[in-house]
């Protein structure tokens, strides 16, 4: 059969804010660029970002960027690379009056200067008082920067593949990586897209639990999609949780609710988290707010019929406060839970929120992974950026607003190296037929007819499996059995079989490949999990409840070839500052 | 084998259920659960005209979407107010 083949020089795979930005940095430079993704962009996740972006422009309180960096390493909970945070906050300021000029309308002071929110995790002077660090375009940011962003890489012509489904990287026996196969969604048609670099920017992989806030399309492919190609995935143990997710259902209730006074109550009407964070209270960071209402639920102080979460309580900051900051959340929470906020508090639960981990990258973007001597040696020709990509700024647990602050960062820095590479290789290389073959089994293992489990049913059953084994709280028993279901998911996943074997919007055959590339997801993180003995940021273990930095600050690598681990040291070192040390992590 | 420099054919009747079931993929979990959820239970229960209807209401940005069915906007079409209705309706707690 022939296959359908095109060249450019750089190829995006992702079209949420970190593609986006890398693309349009390269277009700019006149590159010729391809942007696939498998929803139309302005459909992707990053639309979803509320809250709003980090940057330490001082315009409401006292700021600058080495307090934000001090907040972020320490938020890290010292896993953080301090050499990536340190570039990452003070290109911060620059990155949002960029995005400024792009186009986005953020929201603005009486002065005319843009308005910033406080947000969990943030302090001025090193730990002091409370900062106010977040831009925020209403409760649209995401949606602002990737409109922006959409339509500024159309003015610079770059060119989509909208609705399009990576399926594999393709690579040569030296290592280089080539491009991708992907698939037409609409005709079921393979593309070969040949170019000299390939960014995976293709988001995190919240499907994996139960209970999360992420849109269903966040299956992590491009992770996965690098773990077949042979290069680990960083820190997969360390799942955000958010605090408020609407209990039962996931929906996220912003951290901006507790900005502006909101707090938590347990069903004996006690504002708990007094006694978790005497100084922050509602306001510690995502995993001890996270930690601290699981506790509540276990101990017996839960709320409902069930006792199974707590209540968010806004009531008393008024009708006006809430309609004119909070617009999204009162229609939230009675489209969902039919409970209207103004009189009534919000059932909540934490809900699996954000990846920290990924594959790890410098903070040129550039893939790095142990091929020979080296802990950290580039892939030649790969890079990532975004959520998918372990940097790593956020660490062991990442601060609210530090996100979108990392895909735009990141974006242009890996468009930014990639311009360089370009400009270092001027030839693509040959094609590796090899590469494409295997590309294309794995599309037509999903043209097996006869009867098999269904994919609905294994992906129900994996994302059941995370939660009651890899949330939360974590235990070896507990890890164990994670690991065993897990694996016994991804025997049976070769035996699953879809129903629907025609060609055009085939969802199920997409459906089909992203279970695939979640349960590989899945095995990294249980395994991971269990193999670190403490308890960092959001890695929470019941059994080994204090952090150990003798033994542990290190990142984690996961392999797919043989569910191997690897280790590779922190990067404590900045680059012109003191590093911090390890301290303990109180709020 | 290759075919060089292929542009695809998008003229193509497509299958009109299997299209509009991937436009119900959003960048946002408030917007699949409606979307998804609502399709898969009254999809093939809908009149031509309310398909209709939807087929229009799933051309909105994403932020307009969670607008129309947050019930902060009404659309000025009456069909897509109808079938947004109905939307907001099929939510179970
Ligand atoms: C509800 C919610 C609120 C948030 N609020 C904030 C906030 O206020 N502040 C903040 O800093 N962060 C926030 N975050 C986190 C932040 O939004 C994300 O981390 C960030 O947007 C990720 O951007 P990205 O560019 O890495 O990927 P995404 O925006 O997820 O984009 C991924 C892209 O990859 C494409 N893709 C994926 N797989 C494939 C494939 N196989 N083939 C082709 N294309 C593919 C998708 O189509 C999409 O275009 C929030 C997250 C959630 C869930």
């Amino acid at each position: 059969m022939a296959i359908a083949k095109r060249k450019f020089d750089s190829l995006v795979i992702g079209a949420g804010g970190g593609g986006l930005r890398a693309a349009l940095q390269l277009s700019r430079a006149e590159a010729t660029v391809a942007v696939v993704s498998k929803v139309f962009p302005t459909r992707s996740h990053t639309v979803a970002a509320q809250g709003g972006m980090n940057a330490a422009l001082a315009n409401v309180l006292p700021d600058n960027w080495h307090w934000h960096m001090y907040d972020t390493v320490k938020g890290s909970d010292y896993l953080g690379d301090q050499d990536a945070i340190e570039y990452m906050c003070r290109a911060a300021s620059h990155c949002v009056i960029e995005l400024e000029h792009s186009g986005v309308p953020f929201s603005r002071l009486d002065n005319g200067k843009i308005y910033q929110r406080p947000f969990g995790g943030q302090s001025q002077n090193f730990g002091g008082d409370q900062a106010a660090r977040t831009c925020a375009a209403a409760d649209r940011t995401g949606h602002a920067i990737l409109h922006a962003l959409y339509q500024q890489n159309i003015r610079a012509k770059t060119h989509f593949f909208d609705e399009y489904f990576a399926v594999d990287l393709l690579k040569d026996d030296e290592g280089y990586v080539l491009g991708a196969l992907v698939l037409d969604i609409e005709t079921g048609e393979p593309l070969i897209i040949e170019a000299k670099t390939t960014l995976l920017a293709t988001g995190g992989v919240g499907q994996l639990f139960r209970t999360n806030t992420n849109a269903r399309i966040n299956t992590g492919d491009g992770m996965a999609m690098a773990l077949r190609a042979g290069i680990p995935v960083q820190d997969m143990e360390f799942f955000q949780f958010h605090p408020t997710g609407i209990a039962g259902k996931g929906m996220l209730i912003t951290e901006g609710v507790r900005g502006e006074g909101g707090y938590l109550i347990n069903k004996d009407g006690e504002r708990f988290m007094e006694r978790y964070a005497p100084h922050a209270r509602d306001l510690a960071s995502r995993d001890i707010v996270s930690r601290a209402i699981a506790i509540e639920v276990r101990e017996g102080r839960g709320c409902g019929p069930r006792g199974d979460h707590v209540l968010l309580k806004l009531d008393h900051l008024g009708a006006d406060v809430i309609h004119k900051r909070l617009p999204g959340i009162r229609e939230t929470a009675i489209t969902f839970v039919h409970v209207d906020p103004v009189d009534t508090p919000i059932p909540v639960f934490p809900t699996a929120h954000y990846t920290m981990g990924g594959i790890p990258t410098n903070r040129f973007g550039q893939v790095v992974a142990p091929l020979g001597q080296l802990v950290e040696e580039p892939v030649p020709g790969l890079y990532a950026a975004g959520e998918c990509a372990c940097v790593s700024v956020h660490g062991a647990n990442r601060l609210g607003g530090n996100s979108l602050l990392d895909i735009i960062v990141f974006g242009r820095a890996a468009g930014n190296h990639i311009i360089g590479y370009l400009q270092e290789n001027h030839y693509h290389r040959p094609l590796h037929a090899d590469s494409v073959d295997r590309g294309m089994q794995r599309l037509a293992r999903w043209d097996q007819q006869g009867d098999g489990e269904s994919v609905d049913n294994l992906r129900m059953e994996l994302q059941r499996e995370m939660e009651n084994h890899c949330g939360v709280f974590r235990t070896a028993e507990v890890l164990q059995d994670g690991v065993v279901k897990i694996k016994a998911i991804e025997q049976r996943l070769q035996h699953a079989r879809i129903k629907d074997h025609s060609k055009i919007f085939n969802t199920a055959r997409i459906e089909a490949m992203e279970l695939e590339n979640m349960v590989d997801l899945a095995l990294a993180t249980v395994i991971s999990a269990q193999a670190r003995q403490e308890s960092r940021g959001a890695h929470s273990r019941v059994d080994f409840p204090e952090r150990d930095d003798v033994h542990w600050m290190k990142h984690t690598l996961f392999f797919k070839e043989g569910y191997k681990l690897d280790y590779k040291p922190v990067r404590t070192k900045p680059l012109s500052v003191d590093s911090f040390p390890p301290q303990k992590r109180v709020y | 084998m290759y075919i060089e420099n292929y542009e695809p054919q998008r003229d193509q009747p497509g299958q009109q259920k299997s299209r509009l079931y991937w436009q119900c993929r959003r960048g946002m979990l408030e917007l699949d659960s409606l979307l998804q959820d609502f399709f898969k239970q009254q999809f093939d229960a809908l009149t031509a005209q309310q398909r209709a209807s939807f087929e229009l209401l799933l051309q909105s940005p994403d932020d307009l979407l969670l607008e129309y069915l947050m019930g902060r906007v009404v659309p000025m079409d009456a069909g897509m107010s109808d079938v947004v209705a109905k939307i907001r309706q099929s939510v179970t707690v």
